[in-house]
């Protein structure tokens, strides 16, 4: 096996493994256009850094980090419904991003690479990059579990009983902007969402609490990535789109089984 | 009477979008005391509790707490995500993050522990309020907050909850402030009626209330036992932006603590 294709199932694993647990948050806050909205700005992020030639990981860190900033901000405010607010900004991050990279001079940049992911294009640097991130967000979602799951169970509940929602919310915000933005090599833009909510949503039929649901939204996750990469190694298919569809045949296989109870 | 005075709300004012919301509202619950508060829909009584709570910041006016006051806090309802698996007993466990408290003696002590490890989203809703108070007991309390704790709940459960509040507040000596439609089931063990509508309209002991003419509107009438909606003669009248009209609000309605 090429050294790209060992690069890119470990950042695929180690991703997943996060994804899974992070995702679950993301299925039962009903979150997922958010994660769509923060991956699309992360484009917007990408074409900047092509334009200024800036560090491209970078770029698109901070772009999901001040997007993700953004989102909180304006969410305070409740100005627009959410989800109209979430539609605006999407797509016209993603709209801005694709004419940015339309003018720059940079003809040769591949955006498919950047909207469905590209296995070649992981180096041993992304690979430091994309477990550091993870091993910090799998570190901090453990150590906040319980806060983040009582956050998520009632707001005022939680704060009553002495918890800092406000800074938790933010937190969990945060977690989920890091994980796309080291993600989009893998799985690109117009994906990245559906790595953290098909395998949480697979894994709920079998799970009776939170933590099983969790664990076996990582372990869905994983086995969604092998498969996509094989099919991606052996047929030369996009990464991205076949990680998603092994998912999505995950998750409509478990929901054949007979519910349980 | 020298009982100390867990939360004493002094002239409180709160105002949104341009309109008042509450204007000089004051009381205050005592340890062992219970205070229900009534009131029609949008007369003020959730922005109270949230501003006893310390959700909300009052305008105007003062709220002051007891040092250290631990209040367990029952919200009106309670909804959980279906794709959210929790077991009661998480549920529970929740009020306490990283410490795993036994949850057993507070299902015991709220009649429902052979539900623990029912998944919440299966309960009935006599059930879920019983969850919520157990919740509100997990953190031993010295003052319970309780927003329509039988909303949901079939009559006869309404009045075994209201029976079981009663119950926890002799127990625990506890003050319980409880925002209540039914009036005919809480009138036995309430020890002041405060019924709100942007500004206090009156308050008292139930025992005295009962002589007052007002009375009779108040719980007399049949509209009261079976619609549970509070009216009763107001001697002032409130304009269309909620302010009081005739400055001839009868305060102390039969009041007195003797």
């Amino acid at each position: 096996m090429p050294d790209f294709m060992v690069y890119a199932l470990i950042a695929g694993l180690f991703i997943a493994t996060v994804a899974g647990p992070l995702g679950c948050f993301v299925v039962w806050r009903r979150m997922s256009y958010f994660g769509d909205t923060l991956a699309h700005s992360s484009l917007l992020g990408v074409a900047l850094a092509i334009l200024f030639s800036i560090n491209l990981q970078l770029a698109i860190l901070t772009s999901c980090a001040v997007f993700a900033g953004v989102l909180l901000l304006l969410e305070r405010r409740q100005m627009l419904a959410t989800d109209t607010l979430l539609g605006i900004i999407a797509h016209s991050t993603l709209a801005f991003g694709l004419l940015v990279l339309s003018l720059s001079d940079m003809v040769q940049v591949n955006l498919m690479a950047f909207l469905f992911g590209d296995l070649l294009t992981v180096t041993a640097s992304d690979l430091i990059w994309i477990i550091g991130s993870c091993v910090l967000t799998a570190g901090l979602l453990f150590y906040f579990w319980d806060q983040f799951l009582a956050l998520t169970v009632h707001r005022e509940l939680a704060q009553i009983e002495g918890i800092a929602v406000d800074r938790l919310y933010a937190l969990l915000v945060l977690l989920i902007a890091l994980l796309i933005a080291v993600a989009m090599k893998i799985v690109g833009v117009l994906l990245i969402t559906s790595l953290l909510i098909i395998p949480a949503a697979a894994a709920r039929r079998l799970a009776n609490t939170p933590e099983q649901m969790a664990v076996g939204a990582a372990i869905a996750g994983c086995l969604s990535v092998l498969g996509g990469m094989s099919m991606s190694y052996f047929w030369d298919t996009p990464a991205g789109p076949s990680i998603v569809a092994t998912a999505c045949c995950l998750f409509i296989l478990l929901y054949l089984k007979p519910a349980p109870r | 009477m020298n009982k100390q005075a867990l939360i004493k709300a002094d002239n409180v004012g709160f105002d949104a979008a341009g309109r008042h919301i509450l204007q000089q509202v004051s009381l205050e619950v005592q340890q062992g005391q219970l205070l229900t508060l009534i009131g029609p829909n949008g007369a003020g009584k959730t922005t109270l509790v949230r501003i006893v709570l310390g959700l909300l910041q009052p305008h105007s006016g003062t709220l002051q707490r007891a040092a250290g006051l631990r209040i367990g806090y029952m919200p009106q309802k309670l909804f959980i995500e279906p794709t959210l698996p929790l077991t009661v007993r998480r549920f529970l466990q929740l009020a306490a993050p990283g410490r795993r408290q036994p949850v057993e003696p507070l299902l015991e002590e709220v009649r429902i522990a052979h539900l623990m490890d029912q998944q919440v989203s299966a309960l009935s809703g006599g059930e879920l309020q019983r969850v919520l108070l157990a919740r509100a007991l997990s953190q031993s309390p010295q003052l319970l907050v309780l927003d329509e704790p039988a909303q949901g709940v079939d009559v006869t459960g309404q009045a075994e909850l209201y029976q079981l509040i009663n119950t926890i507040r002799d127990r625990h000596g506890c003050g319980v402030l409880m925002v209540s439609h039914d009036l005919h089931l809480v009138m036995a063990t309430t020890d002041e009626v405060v019924c709100l509508n942007q500004h206090i309209c009156c308050h008292g002991k139930p025992e005295h209330v009962s002589n007052d003419p007002a009375y009779l509107a108040l719980f007399g009438r049949r509209e009261a036992e079976t619609l549970a909606v509070y009216t009763h003669r107001h001697n002032h009248s409130h304009d269309l932006t909620g302010d009081i009209s005739h400055d001839g609000c009868n305060h102390d309605k039969g009041h007195d603590h003797a």
